[in-house]
């Protein structure tokens, strides 16, 4: 078996670990290896060639592979090591990573910090309980952008959508573009998922239905999908007798939700956080085995790509700092907690002394105005006002943390102010 | 004439009505000044960005991603759409790299917003145990 000793292991090459390896040769690291199972860097970004990426972060509307483009650019010019094809098995005890590729066979490698950043992967239909045959042509959304925009296959021509998300609502238009014919897309929730600018440019421009509080009930089809069956929801999410309506078609694409991909994580011992999806994190991302920090969707499904070079950044940053002994074995880690219509907060947990932290946040429910707090006990940290709040977007903002007992987060709506 | 859109400049998507009389267009429904201005473009001359892909051959895929270099009018995006399907290239392209100029006449080029190698090029690459 080679043997190959590193300074940071970064796993996986897209966004979060593209930015993670960038982050950490830039602050001084001197041996970089990004691991990544397939055969080019980038990651997910390759498949969405859709504009929109990098407004915050370059203050432009790249597309992803644009966007992709930049980081891959830059790690060919830096001595990062890239190894692609490249599958990682384990993470052992003392962080050993075992991997395997086709030139090299067994790898063993040995790193004073690794950065986790796998992703996250699409939630299937045998996840959301569609009942009935097992046809072809049930697919995930992300599955059929790969088959359309990078293996130039179209795996249908007449499509019904579950799920409102961004990610059902980019392919909608994009199997219009190449064109397959879109029935309409249908929403569990009484809400739509995804953000009203998709909403106008991906349905309405299209004039494809949007039907809210429906879902899919049955797939028909012995060998291929021959129809669907819709229903209305009620309150409970239970289907409506009376309300089912038959839709000839031969492909379903499912855009249901994503997980963070933290197989590897969890087999390496690292704790996860049943809210997030991802580890328990402190101010450093760093998990809860010393020295493996986590980045990128595999932390937390963020909803910007900018978000996830910036978790990337802050996790190498994370891993540097170890490499130097600078993060003291902290006993005490002090919890952050989600307080008034706060879903989760990464990170979950902070040291004493922490200084500037960036924490990153979902809400319970919409809000028009609210005012978000930080408290450490009774003591205000952070304070400022929102609008227009809503589960799908993430928030984030930056305050001095250290010090003090516990942290809450919370959001008060504003009363009688829109 | 009377059209409906829902603003996108913010997250607050202001139902407009944008009406037509005797010349003279009105923007109404809107909560600040930004929704007049998107009325008025939704209603004149609607844009949009196009990103779609075109045939690329020798890479190790078989398409290659393409971006607009501006918006393009909304009513020109179907016949730009049928002279990309039309247009191939060949492996190694850089990000960037313009595929068509002035698309349909609309004064747009369209470029390759991805790096692609050719294929033989990678697997010496990994011959060489890069």
């Amino acid at each position: 078996m080679k043997r190959v000793e590193i300074d940071i292991a970064v796993i996986g090459g897209g966004p979060a670990g593209l930015a993670a390896a960038l982050k950490a040769r830039e602050l001084g690291a001197e041996k970089v290896l990004i691991l990544e199972r397939n055969i080019e860097l980038g990651g997910i970004l390759q498949q969405c060639i859709h504009d929109g990426f990098g407004i915050h972060r370059f203050d432009k509307r790249l597309s992803g592979t644009q966007y992709a483009q930049l980081f891959i650019d830059a790690v060919e010019q830096s001595d990062i090591a890239v190894k692609l094809d490249t599958m990682v098995l384990e993470i052992g005890a003392d962080k050993t990573i075992y991997a395997c590729n086709k030139s090299e066979g067994m790898l063993e490698i040995n790193s004073g910090a690794i950065v986790l950043a796998m992703g996250c992967r699409e939630r299937t239909a045998s996840q959301v309980l569609i009942h009935g045959d097992r046809p072809a042509g049930v697919l995930t959304a992300g599955a059929v952008q790969r088959y359309i925009n990078m293996e130039g296959y179209l795996p249908g021509s007449k499509a019904v959508i579950l799920g409102s998300g961004d990610i059902g609502l980019i392919m909608a238009r994009r199997m219009i573009l190449e064109g397959l014919a879109v029935e309409g897309v249908y929403e569990v929730m009484a809400a739509p998922g995804g953000l009203t600018r998709n909403l106008v440019q991906c349905l309405d421009d299209f004039e494809i239905p949007l039907h809210l509080s429906t879902t899919v009930t049955a797939v028909h089809g012995r060998k291929r999908v021959e129809a669907v069956t819709v229903a209305q929801v009620d309150g409970a999410m239970k289907p409506v007798a009376g309300t089912e309506r038959r839709i000839e078609c031969d492909l379903l694409v499912l855009a249901v939700g994503l997980i963070p991909e933290n197989e590897l994580s969890r087999a390496a011992g690292v704790e996860i956080d049943p809210r997030s999806g991802g580890p328990l994190l402190d101010e450093n991302f760093m998990t809860g085995v010393p020295g493996i920090f986590a980045a990128g969707n595999v932390a937390v499904v963020f909803d910007l790509v900018d978000y996830v070079s910036a978790s990337g950044e802050i996790a190498a940053a994370g891993a540097v700092n170890y490499l130097r002994g600078k993060l003291g074995e902290e006993k005490s880690r002090r919890p952050v907690k989600a307080g008034e219509n706060v879903n989760f907060v990464v990170p979950q947990r902070l040291g004493r002394e922490c200084g500037e932290t960036t924490f990153f946040l979902r809400v319970s429910s919409p809000q028009k105005a609210a005012t978000l707090s930080c408290c450490s006990g009774k003591k205000l940290l952070f304070k400022k006002r929102c609008r227009f709040l809503a589960p799908p977007e993430m928030l984030t903002f930056t305050a001095d943390a250290s010090g003090g007992d516990e942290l809450v987060i919370a959001l008060k709506e504003e009363a009688g102010r829109r | 004439m009377i059209k409906e859109f829902v603003c996108i400049v913010c997250p607050n998507s202001c139902r407009l009505t944008v009406s037509e009389e005797n010349g003279e267009i009105t923007v109404s429904g809107n909560e600040c000044n930004r929704g007049v201005e998107y009325g008025l473009s939704e209603y004149c001359n609607p844009r949009r960005m196009l990103t779609t892909t075109v045939a690329i051959s020798g890479a190790v895929l078989p398409r290659l991603p393409v971006i607009s270099t501006a918006e393009i009018p909304k009513n020109k995006l179907k016949r730009c759409l049928e002279q990309l399907y039309s247009t191939a290239v060949t492996a190694p392209v850089q990000s960037g790299d313009i595929v068509l100029r002035d698309i349909c006449r609309t004064g747009v080029d369209i470029a390759a917003s991805r790096s692609i190698y050719r294929k033989n090029d990678r697997e010496s690459d990994e011959e060489a145990g890069r």
